[in-house]
């Protein structure tokens, strides 16, 4: 009885399970094979890679390869160095107006930039930055996100560390950087890999500021791609869709765990 | 606890390390609060100031009061997004709570494959929305899509999934919940393996089933964890709306159309920014309400630590 409900569960777990990776699966098949087999299930259907040879011809997709790169280690970089900063004067110091700016820096995990694009949109066309790369970042690099992970686990950081550092003569800046930086490893990958998912795939804010080929990245250039005006292809758009989420799908295939791990350390808090 | 706040009784060195401190605070936190009040605190202010005023094309905007809030409670697309957001996290948020605390129980145990379940669970999580709106408008495109191919084999007709209003939510409500299901599934993990096997152990003992067990012990301990993942998912809800850039635009007839959407249609397309700002504002105070709730019941002891 026991053993029998036990392979039922497992039956339907896989069956879940397929059915999951059923639209994963069915996009790579399009992209792989002549559109003829788009919705033809014939195992012996010839593989191909001319979907992706004609949507790499047909749209600048190096170039959006490329604006995407610039974007997500752009936003990283700036709110690594940023977070970092910030969380360690939370964390470390006694100082006037702490509580009232911490409230401030909360806000943003309420109300993120994702929902305030028609002001941001203004602010960022009063720099003159409109259609550039920076703007897509800009309104990111502030993260209130990363500036309360990293608070949490400098604050964990033992005082007898600190004050040996002091006793060896670091200024507060080399206490941070080589006491409480190399401390905050784990939280540094965990938020880094949430904040290039999430940069990699954020579509709706950079539609919005961009409007050139120099600046859209991956996500924008697909949107613009696929749109059903443009006649194109349904095997080659699922190419191009296929390449837009290659790098984070591999990535995620081979680092799984600390993948798992980081979106759960970072949606946790 | 503000140290900067001190009795003249103090010795001058301490005063005067007291005041480095701050400096050296504050400019540690000079980037992070310029980012801040430029991009998340102005827009804040300045979308209250201009849902009180008039569309300027050009020239100078009036005061009108609230008559754009007039205007939006008049307005009925206003009500039919609203509408459809609430009907939207309502199919989306409990769908996927149950699924990922199905998958989760599942993962836990000793199964056959567990890795790769979880791997299958999780991938959606990790791909943009903009690719799974492509891949899935695949599926709902009428007679040649993969679902109505499937439909005339088992004999049905064919069917505008996304163009008939009566189906383009439920449609759009699938995709989400496969997208974010895996997501929550982690949290419930993570969850579960803090409960004790000794807990389980003597509920063997005492003789009681699995399913029993599961809805008296699992589920309470369970509380918070749904808690936080509802309160998640309610906020996305009202967030994520890229899928209909590609998929609907927001049609048929504003059927699919959600409230973040109709903001970006007012500003960027309409381009009434006057009345964007008044249904911006709406949606602050939704996500606000949403939030502050989740601190006041969840985030309690981080907040005040």
């Amino acid at each position: 009885m026991r053993q029998q409900s036990h392979s039922v569960e497992t039956f339907a777990a896989w069956a879940l399970a397929l059915l999951w990776l059923l639209p994963l699966a069915y996009s790579l098949w399009s992209a792989f094979h002549p559109s003829e087999y788009a919705t033809r299930f014939d195992l012996t259907a010839p593989l191909t890679l001319d979907n992706f040879v004609r949507a790499w011809n047909q749209a600048p997709f190096a170039r959006y390869y490329l604006n995407t790169l610039m974007l997500v280690s752009l936003v990283l970089a700036g709110q690594l160095v940023v977070s970092t900063l910030a969380a360690y004067a939370f964390a470390r110091f006694r100082f006037f107006g702490r509580e009232v700016l911490f409230a401030l820096v909360l806000v943003q995990l309420m109300i993120m930039p994702d929902v305030l694009i028609v002001e941001n949109y203004r602010v960022i066309s009063a720099l003159n930055l409109l259609d550039t790369i920076p703007a897509i970042a800009l309104p990111y690099i502030a993260s209130a996100f990363g500036i309360f992970l990293l608070r949490q686990t400098f604050k964990g950081v033992p005082n007898e560390l600190v004050d040996a550092a002091r006793v060896e003569g670091a200024s507060s800046f080399g206490v941070l950087w080589r006491v409480f930086v190399p401390l905050g490893k784990t939280t540094y990958i965990a938020f880094g890999l949430v904040s290039v998912s999430y940069h990699w795939n954020n579509f709706l804010w950079p539609l919005i500021v961009t409007n050139s080929v120099e600046s859209r990245p991956l996500t924008v250039g697909l949107a613009v791609f696929g749109a059903p005006e443009t006649g194109v292809d349904w095997s080659v758009i699922t190419a191009a869709t296929v390449m837009t989420m290659a790098p984070l799908l591999l990535a995620f295939l081979l680092f799984q765990r600390q993948f798992v791990q980081s979106f759960m350390r970072a949606g946790i808090r | 606890m503000v140290s900067a706040v001190m009795s003249a009784a103090e010795p001058k060195a301490a005063r005067r390390r007291d005041w480095l401190t701050n400096v050296n605070a504050w400019l540690l936190l000079l980037p992070a609060i310029v980012l801040l009040a430029a991009f998340t605190h102005y827009p804040i202010l300045s979308t209250l100031y201009h849902s009180f005023f008039s569309l300027s094309r050009g020239g100078e905007a009036d005061f009108v009061g609230l008559e754009n809030y007039t205007y939006m409670l008049e307005d009925d697309v206003f009500w039919q997004v609203l509408r459809n957001n609430i009907v939207f996290a309502l199919a989306t948020v409990p769908t996927s709570i149950a699924l990922a605390l199905l998958m989760a129980v599942w993962v836990d145990k000793k199964i056959a494959g567990r890795s790769f379940l979880r791997l299958a669970f999780f991938t959606p999580t990790v791909l943009p929305m903009i690719a799974v709106a492509n891949i899935w408008l695949f599926f709902y495109t009428p007679d040649y899509g993969l679902l109505d191919q499937f439909l005339k084999g088992l004999g049905f007709s064919g069917h505008n999934w996304l163009g008939d209003p009566s189906t383009v939510m439920s449609c759009l409500a699938v995709m989400v919940v496969w997208k974010e299901a895996g997501f929550f599934m982690i949290f419930y993990l993570a969850a579960l393996q803090t409960i004790p096997p000794e807990l389980k152990e003597a509920a063997e003992v005492e003789g009681a089933g699995r399913w029993y067990f599961f809805r008296r012990v699992t589920l309470p301990l369970l509380m918070p964890t749904t808690l936080f993942i509802s309160i998640n998912a309610l906020i996305n809800s009202f967030k994520l709306v890229d899928q209909l850039v590609i998929m609907t635009k927001g049609g048929p007839n504003n059927a699919s159309s959600l409230l973040l959407y109709y903001i970006y249609e007012v500003a960027f397309t309409f381009q009434d920014t006057a009345f964007a700002a008044t249904l911006t504002v709406t949606l602050i105070t939704i996500l606000a309400g949403v939030a502050l709730t989740k601190f006041v019941y969840l985030d309690r002891r981080i907040h005040y630590q």
